[in-house]
């Protein structure tokens, strides 16, 4: 079978995926800057992906792929709702810091 | 074309109802009375094509289906209306006394803010009383029995601005549902045993010696229940409390609900199944001694009431326990003969109270009248005829319909014959002594209601002349010897009834009634008309007249006996039961709220810390699914 999982091991995306997420799951925890936090969420989201075609490639079965287009499709969506969320908090408070938003403080 | 005319005769009512309640403010008084009286009137013109329907042909009543209302896999209720003899006959003195006492209404209450109101409500009524009276089933007869309940509560606190008034009304309600339940258990027994409530399927299976002797004991219970129902409904002992107690509402209800229509719907319904009673002899013993128990009781407390509607709500009491007592001994075309008597001239009688009380400006007492006689003469001769009619002389309506229950009490049981009789002699002596006291000697209100008195117009001295007539020649219906009654009633009964003939026994009987009538018109002329007595006030009365005066404390026992335990059980409850209940779902509300005081600490705002508690949480997750 003609692929590129024959140059390159299932093994290597798996670990890249893991490493890409772990990233992106620090970058959220850490991060105060709103934008940064929602990069580091397509960081996640992308890794995800990225695992998904590569298994798809694998079991030589395009429903993993299929599945990328959809996910993709809806983070276009998301990152624009995302994005119109943090036009709206910084024209109410004047920053993204995302430390000053407490307001439903139990 | 005769569903046509059943739906108007049942619709009209209902239509002046709705037209009273939405437009009856606007419309104007004048309109109101019209379109109140007028509706009652076409019930009534339908009822005589009925009637003359049914003259021509006996034997076929007629049977007015509408639709299936109740349909399961073994039991069925048809909403359709049955005119036989009997519902016809009733319809016939629904509609016609209630068209005369609309009209009466009309001057009555015209000087009252809620003419619209208490004419909607009378037509309400009708409306209730033509379904009772014309369902095929009991079923229809239960709405009826309970809309004419509602009616009579509606219209006992019409004044509703007087707490009194309205304790009368909440009474007259209560007292109505304990005896509305005994008829709902007789209903269910009835259905269970015949598997139908409709009056034809029961009279087939009552007649069925197979079904009837498997379920002889239920039948009889089935009996006491719909007995209990009546007893309510038509104000016998036990639950007869409550109808003196209605004379709060206006005249002209106490004349159409208390006294003349729907009181008899007990009566009526007993007739209505009387095959049912015919199976249960010891039930039909029971019926006859509660009316004849109810018929003394009622007279003796009448003798001594000063208030001239409360004379004559015991009155009425009393004439039902006479009609009770002629259902207990089967004679039921007798017990619908006094019926009909009885609601002509308790209705003249009601009417002309009504008019007394119009003349003096709302004064009831007895004490504070008298002399009328010269002033409002159309009143005096109207209800005098009612009152020679009601103590049975000859012969007025009353002298026959009561005649006719002594006889058939004597035949069969000496000691009721001899209550009912007692009964007669003090229905003929506190008749008088109304009169007496009303009409004859001076006046003994005030100045200024001496100035006032009046004869009432003419609306309402014309329902007084037509009542009156009737009273005086309604005993033509049914003369002994040759009975229209019992032969138009006829195909009702499986086994015909014969009227009593005028043998000895009967003219004797008649004899020892008007001698006894006579008895007790005496005794009242000589203490009222010749000593001129003048009842004592309240606080005066000493030994017995006392005690007739307060009812027998009936009411108080009934207090001691029933309210107060009843009261102190719901205190108990109240203090006990209530805390407790309410002490345990509070405590679930407060574990709560400890819970939630802990739990909000974790809501502290900061999305960093929601995101780590996120990442943990599924980290966790994956590290119990992957590792663990």
């Amino acid at each position: 079978m003609e692929n590129i999982l024959q140059a390159i091991g299932i093994e290597n995306y798996i670990f890249l995926s893991v490493m890409l997420f772990c990233i992106g799951a620090f970058g959220v925890l850490y991060r105060r800057n709103a934008i940064i936090m929602f990069m580091s969420i397509e960081i996640m989201l992308n890794a995800v992906n990225l695992l998904l075609v590569a298994f798809s490639t694998l079991h030589q079965d395009a429903e993993g792929q299929v599945f990328v287009f959809f996910s993709m499709a809806v983070a276009a969506a998301e990152v624009a709702v995302g994005l119109a969320i943090l036009v709206s908090i910084f024209r109410n408070t004047g920053s993204i810091d995302i430390d000053n938003l407490k307001n439903l403080k139990g | 074309m005769e569903k046509n005319i059943a739906l108007v005769l049942v619709l009209a009512p209902f239509f002046g109802f709705l037209f009273n309640v939405f437009f009856g403010k606007k419309a104007g008084k004048t309109l109101v009375g019209l379109v109140g009286t007028a509706s009652v009137l076409v019930s009534f013109l339908s009822t005589l094509f009925f009637f003359s329907a049914l003259n021509a042909n006996p034997s076929q009543p007629v049977v007015v289906d509408l639709f299936q209302w109740i349909s399961l896999e073994k039991f069925n209720v048809n909403f359709s209306f049955l005119l036989d003899q009997l519902s016809v006959l009733w319809l016939l003195f629904v509609t016609g006394i209630g068209t005369l006492i609309h009209l009466y209404s009309i001057s009555y209450m015209h000087d009252d803010e809620n003419m619209n109101k208490f004419f909607a409500y009378l037509n309400l009524f009708v409306f209730f009383m033509i379904m009772l009276v014309m369902g095929s089933n009991l079923v229809i007869l239960f709405i009826g029995w309970e809309g004419v309940g509602l009616c009579s509560y509606l219209l006992i606190g019409f004044w509703y601005k007087n707490q009194d008034y309205n304790d009368a009304a909440k009474k007259a309600f209560i007292m109505n549902r304990i005896g509305d339940l005994g008829l709902l258990v007789g209903l269910f027994i009835v259905a269970y045993v015949f598997g139908s409530l409709d009056y034809k399927v029961i009279s087939e299976g009552a007649y069925n010696t197979q079904l009837v002797s498997n379920n002889s004991g239920l039948i009889a219970l089935a009996a006491l229940c719909l007995f209990i129902g009546a007893t309510g409904k038509s104000a016998q002992i036990p639950l007869y409390t409550w109808l003196p107690d209605a004379m709060a509402g206006p005249t002209p209800v106490s004349a159409l609900i208390h006294a003349a229509t729907m009181v008899t719907a007990g009566i009526f319904m007993v007739t209505r199944m009387h095959f049912l009673f015919d199976l249960a002899p010891q039930i039909l013993d029971l019926i006859a001694i509660v009316g004849a128990a109810t018929a003394v009781l009622a007279a003796s407390i009448g003798l001594v009431q000063n208030d001239i509607k409360k004379v004559l709500a015991y009155s009425t009491v009393s004439q039902l326990g006479l009609m009770f007592l002629a259902l207990g001994l089967g004679a039921y075309e007798i017990a619908v003969f006094h019926v009909i008597t009885h609601a002509f001239f308790k209705a003249c009688l009601f009417l002309g109270s009504g008019s007394v009380i119009h003349a003096l400006h709302g004064e009831q007492d007895m004490r504070n009248m008298g002399g009328l006689r010269k002033v409002m003469p159309i009143t005096f001769w109207t209800m005098m005829i009612s009152t020679l009619a009601i103590s049975g002389i000859f012969p007025l309506s009353g002298f026959w319909s009561k005649d006719e229950i002594l006889l058939t009490a004597f035949h069969s049981n000496i000691p009721l014959w001899i209550v009912g009789s007692i009964a007669s002699i003090m229905t003929a002596f506190y008749m008088f002594r109304l009169m007496y006291l009303t009409f004859f000697g001076e006046f003994r209100g005030t100045e200024e209601q001496k100035h006032h008195l009046h004869e009432s117009p003419a609306l309402i001295t014309f329902p007084l002349i037509v009542l009156a007539i009737l009273a005086a020649v309604g005993g033509l219906i049914s003369l002994p010897g040759n009975s229209w009654l019992n032969h138009y009633l006829a195909p009702l009964f499986r086994k015909a009834h014969e009227a009593h003939h005028l043998d000895a026994t009967a003219y004797a009987l008649m004899a020892v009634a008007t001698v006894g009538a006579l008895i007790g018109i005496g005794i009242a002329y000589s203490k009222y008309i010749k000593k001129q007595e003048v009842p004592v006030q309240d606080a005066e009365m000493k030994g017995f007249a006392s005690v007739l005066y307060h009812k027998y404390y009936v009411d108080e026992a009934y207090d001691v006996v029933v309210v107060t335990p009843l009261k102190k059980l719901s205190h108990f409850f109240r203090n006990y039961f209530e805390v407790a209940f309410s002490e345990t779902v509070f405590a679930f509300g407060k574990i709560a709220n400890a819970i939630g005081t802990q739990g909000k600490v974790l809501q502290n705002g900061s999305v960093g810390f929601y995101l780590l508690a996120f990442v943990i949480g599924m980290a966790s997750i994956l590290v119990y699914l992957f590792l663990v």
